[in-house]
């Protein structure tokens, strides 16, 4: 697979919640090529600081019209920026960077939480275009993080939601659903992308029960491109770049969470 | 080796090493150079210096190794690298299909150890080797060699004992007097220097009180460092005759010329790889550029034109 640097014009941008927003680029070379759990590394100014591209992963991709979109939370200085890019702005985005999903299974469950519902989106959108509806179980603080759901309500068949404060769903972490769907429904793959521990809760259950489980991990990365050795952790027996290796392991690939 | 490029008016030679273009890549920012051929073509840098290579595989530090500063980056990846084994074996070969020079940064953790890597990478296709006396981010060797002008010079000896290839000693700039460790490196016999690495730096965050790195402290880099590498190319560029590589906060041609008028034969880019993974390729067009502005023919027509002799 060929990696880009693509002068990406932006088509629009909305606000999902108080602290997220999605973008929409014209970039047809990454858009023909990227395959869901891929993400791209953008720059948001052409200014020194801030200097280096941020890891964002592929939330949506029209393939028809070369457009990516990408979800991203406001968190710091580069994504302030990004926050406040307007449509026709160009800016310079690098991907389709790493290893997606194995998108094999027939009878999916997807688990995530905060950003990392954003390459679960286009895992789910991708399925349902192949005829699987996967079934999604989210987990956030409160109400208004779980504005996912009206992003995955067209493409799966059933929805878990849960709430740290009970504001919407089950009260509790994903791990309060979790046990329940999987031994009900019978999944084939679980795939998770969220915040480390859950990840490492999620991951530990689905291995205990059996089945399948693929998880995207999140590293402090420079370059995407397996050069700079900042994201490289301890797999099992070998060394392994998260930016290249993954961001997507087989859940007993990983020993770092 | 050498084809014609860029009209051949950039061409440039450190110590017999004969390259095309002044514009090479910084040790473990373009890891192999395998990873960046997606986006430019290796035959039109003017070497490729490869990731810092020990003699057997390191596995780096634990924690974050890399945060964002004001216009720069700190940096404690600890020389992880598959060893001199597997660079031999797996990397090598694939590397050596393009028509480029290849430099070979070396760490060691003692002068022996610099000797033997350095014999073992005595091979066809290697073309120089980088002394890496100066890498911050490890205990065992690197920086004690460093900022000890005898230590430094012992390794220097050490390693043109046991090569024909070019041997290129890459400076610190942790300490007092750059032109001392400069005019060390010399006596010893290194055919060239190359200069800066990274400047030691650290990062509290705040909110958690506490060092942001896994290593506590790691290497500055980017354009925060360039005034204080261009300074020290200056500085040593009238201590010594043997040629020098410039590097340090390099983004574009212009911040390339800086280096030259300094007294730089060559440059290399670092962190600008991870921002623009074809900015290798591109400066040489920019240098290009610069020199039609300013009626340079050749590139040696600019080198030291700022030092204090040629005022
Ligand atoms: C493969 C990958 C995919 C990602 N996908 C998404 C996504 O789809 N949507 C999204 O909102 N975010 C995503 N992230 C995280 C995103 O890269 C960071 O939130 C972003 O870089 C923050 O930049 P900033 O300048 O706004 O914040 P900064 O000022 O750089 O940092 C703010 C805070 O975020 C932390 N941070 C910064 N960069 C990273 C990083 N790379 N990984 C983990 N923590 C970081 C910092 O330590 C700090 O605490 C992804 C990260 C990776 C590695
Ligand atoms: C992530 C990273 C890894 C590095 N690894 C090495 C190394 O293995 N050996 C070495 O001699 N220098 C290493 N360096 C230093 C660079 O080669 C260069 O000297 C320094 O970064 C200054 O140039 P720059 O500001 O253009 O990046 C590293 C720098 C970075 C940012």
């Amino acid at each position: 697979m060929t990696k880009y640097v693509e002068e990406a014009r932006v088509i629009g941008q909305r606000v999902l919640n108080r602290a997220t927003k999605q973008i929409d680029l014209i970039a047809p070379r990454i858009a023909a090529e990227a395959v869901p759990g891929q993400f791209v590394n953008v720059q948001v100014s052409r200014r020194t600081a801030p200097l280096l591209r941020r890891p964002l992963g592929i939330a949506w991709v029209d393939k028809q019209h070369g457009a990516i979109s990408l979800i991203y939370r406001i968190i710091g200085d580069a994504t302030k920026i990004l926050a406040d890019v307007c449509s026709g702005d160009v800016i310079s985005v690098v991907g389709p960077l790493g290893h997606g999903f194995d998108c094999s299974a027939k009878h999916p469950l997807l688990v995530g939480g905060g950003t990392g519902l954003a390459p679960l989106l286009y895992l789910a959108e991708s399925m349902e275009e192949e005829g699987i509806r996967p079934d999604v179980l989210m987990g956030g603080r409160t109400a208004d993080d779980l504005f996912w759901k009206d992003e995955y309500v067209n493409l799966v068949e059933r929805m878990g939601l849960t709430t740290d404060d009970g504001s919407l769903g089950t009260r509790g972490t994903v791990m309060a659903e979790l046990p329940l769907m999987l031994q009900r429904l019978h999944y084939d793959c679980v795939y998770v992308c969220g915040p480390a521990p859950m990840m490492k809760a999620v991951s530990a259950a689905v291995t205990e029960a059996g089945i399948k489980c693929q998880v995207s991990l999140e590293r402090y990365m420079a370059c995407g491109l397996g050069a700079c050795l900042s994201c490289s952790c301890q797999g099992v027996g070998k060394r392994i770049k998260v930016c290249q290796d993954g961001p997507v392991f087989w859940a007993g690939e990983v020993t770092e969470w | 080796m050498v084809r014609y490029l860029y009209h051949n008016r950039l061409a440039t030679d450190i110590a017999g090493l004969k390259m095309k273009t002044p514009v090479t890549t910084a040790s473990g920012t373009f890891g192999f150079g395998l990873e960046f051929t997606d986006f430019l073509d290796l035959e039109k840098v003017g070497a490729v210096t490869v990731k810092g290579t020990t003699l057997a595989p390191r596995a780096g530090n634990k924690g974050q190794r890399v945060v964002e500063t004001p216009s720069g980056m700190l940096n404690c990846v600890g020389l992880e690298n598959p060893g001199s084994d597997y660079f031999l074996k797996e990397t090598l070969p694939k590397l050596r299909k393009y028509k480029v020079p290849i430099v070979v940064n070396i760490d060691a953790s003692s002068p022996e150890e610099y000797g033997e890597l350095a014999a073992k990478l005595d091979v066809k296709g290697v073309d120089a080797v980088e002394i890496n006396v100066s890498c911050p981010n490890i205990k065992d060797g690197g920086l004690v060699f460093g900022t000890n002008a005898k230590s430094m010079a012992q390794v220097v000896r050490e390693v043109k004992k046991n090569t024909s290839k070019v041997v290129i000693t890459k400076l610190s700039p942790n300490v007092t007097s750059i032109t001392e460790m400069a005019k060390a490196a010399e006596d010893a016999g290194t055919d060239a220097l190359s200069l800066i690495n990274t400047l030691i730096g650290m990062k509290i965050d705040v909110h958690r009180q506490r060092p942001v790195l896994g290593n506590v402290t790691g290497g500055l880099s980017g354009p925060c460092i360039r005034p204080v590498a261009v300074r020290m190319c200056y500085e040593v560029a009238q201590a010594v005759r043997v040629p020098i590589i410039g590097m340090g906060g390099i983004m574009c041609a212009e911040d390339a010329v800086e280096f030259f008028l300094a007294g730089a034969s060559a440059i290399a880019v670092g962190t600008a790889n991870f921002v623009d993974p074809a900015i290798a390729e591109t400066i040489s067009l920019g240098i290009l550029e610069y020199m039609d502005q300013h009626n340079i023919k050749k590139l040696q027509d600019m080198i030291g034109l700022a030092l204090p002799e040629r005022q």
